[in-house]
């Protein structure tokens, strides 16, 4: 057994994206569903952080790029926490099936 | 099998378990939870690769800040201890072949294709260094996005203020 390469951790971030494309496609609570989408998130700041460290040693750019998604990522959550907030007070309920109100 | 490779795997079998049970729990409390131990798995995953300061970052901002904000809305919005609706059956076998599928195409490529890393000096990813460049106005400096996403959190900060505020009405 060799060392751990860069090929390993893709497979780890890969298995990620997808586990966070089933919760995101077969979810149907809204909370969940932010959560499925924040595992998609992590798995490409992953990426960035491998292909940085095992590629681009010379650079920081990947770190760079995983900072700003982390932000990106957290104002992300709090105005989705803030809209299924106001969405609950309205509809009694966080299911997308019940957030028809905007439909014409 | 050295040590340094049981560690990875450790923390690879964290994080995946602890993603894919997060997306199939049916108690939402324990999907948060095993949320947690996933983004946790991740921090480590950042400290095994000797990245200090985006562990920290991680640490902070999603197991200090994300999965807390979740765990509140999951108390506004539930009573705690009952079990979300089970996925409809052929949208789950659907969702799961299509991820089985994708997973296993990007794994072939990840296979074929040759990485080549570059030969020249590394650098760092100490804190010293960061800082530098983040606030450099030269060249390679990330100034501007730095000010940008401060910016955008400022907005969204306003955002859901106004969003998920209780106008009274008068009666």
């Amino acid at each position: 057994m060799n060392e751990i390469g860069l090929s390993e951790i893709l497979v780890v971030s890969t298995v990620l994206f997808f586990t966070g494309v089933y919760g995101f496609l077969t979810r149907k609570n809204m909370i969940t569903m932010l959560m499925a989408i924040e595992l998609i998130l992590n798995s490409v700041n992953i990426n960035f952080v491998a292909f940085n460290k095992f590629l681009y040693a010379d650079k920081l750019d990947g770190l760079f790029f995983t900072v700003f998604i982390i932000t990106i990522a957290a104002a992300e959550a709090a105005v989705a926490i803030a809209i299924i907030i106001h969405l609950y007070r309205k509809l009694k309920s966080i299911d997308v099936d019940d957030a028809d109100i905007m439909k014409f | 099998m050295s040590a340094s490779t049981v560690i990875f795997y450790i923390i690879a079998s964290v994080i995946i378990g602890g993603g894919i049970l997060a997306v199939t729990s049916r108690k939402i409390f324990r999907a948060a939870v095993f949320l947690l131990f996933s983004l946790i798995g991740i921090a480590s995953l950042y400290f095994y690769l000797n990245y200090e300061f985006l562990a920290a970052v991680q640490i902070v901002v999603y197991v200090g800040g994300i999965v807390v904000l979740i765990i509140f809305s999951i108390f506004l919005t539930h009573a705690s201890g009952d079990e979300m609706k089970k996925p409809v059956l052929w949208r789950a076998v659907f969702s799961a072949l299509a991820a089985a599928f994708a997973t296993a195409l990007t794994l072939l490529y990840i296979n074929e294709h040759n990485f080549t890393a570059t030969a020249n000096a590394t650098v760092a990813p100490t804190v010293k260094n960061i800082g530098l460049q983040m606030l450099s106005t030269t060249q390679h400096g990330y100034i501007l996005p730095f000010e940008v996403v401060s910016m955008l959190l400022l907005a969204a900060l306003i955002g859901c203020i106004v969003i998920a505020i209780k106008i009274k009405t008068k009666e």
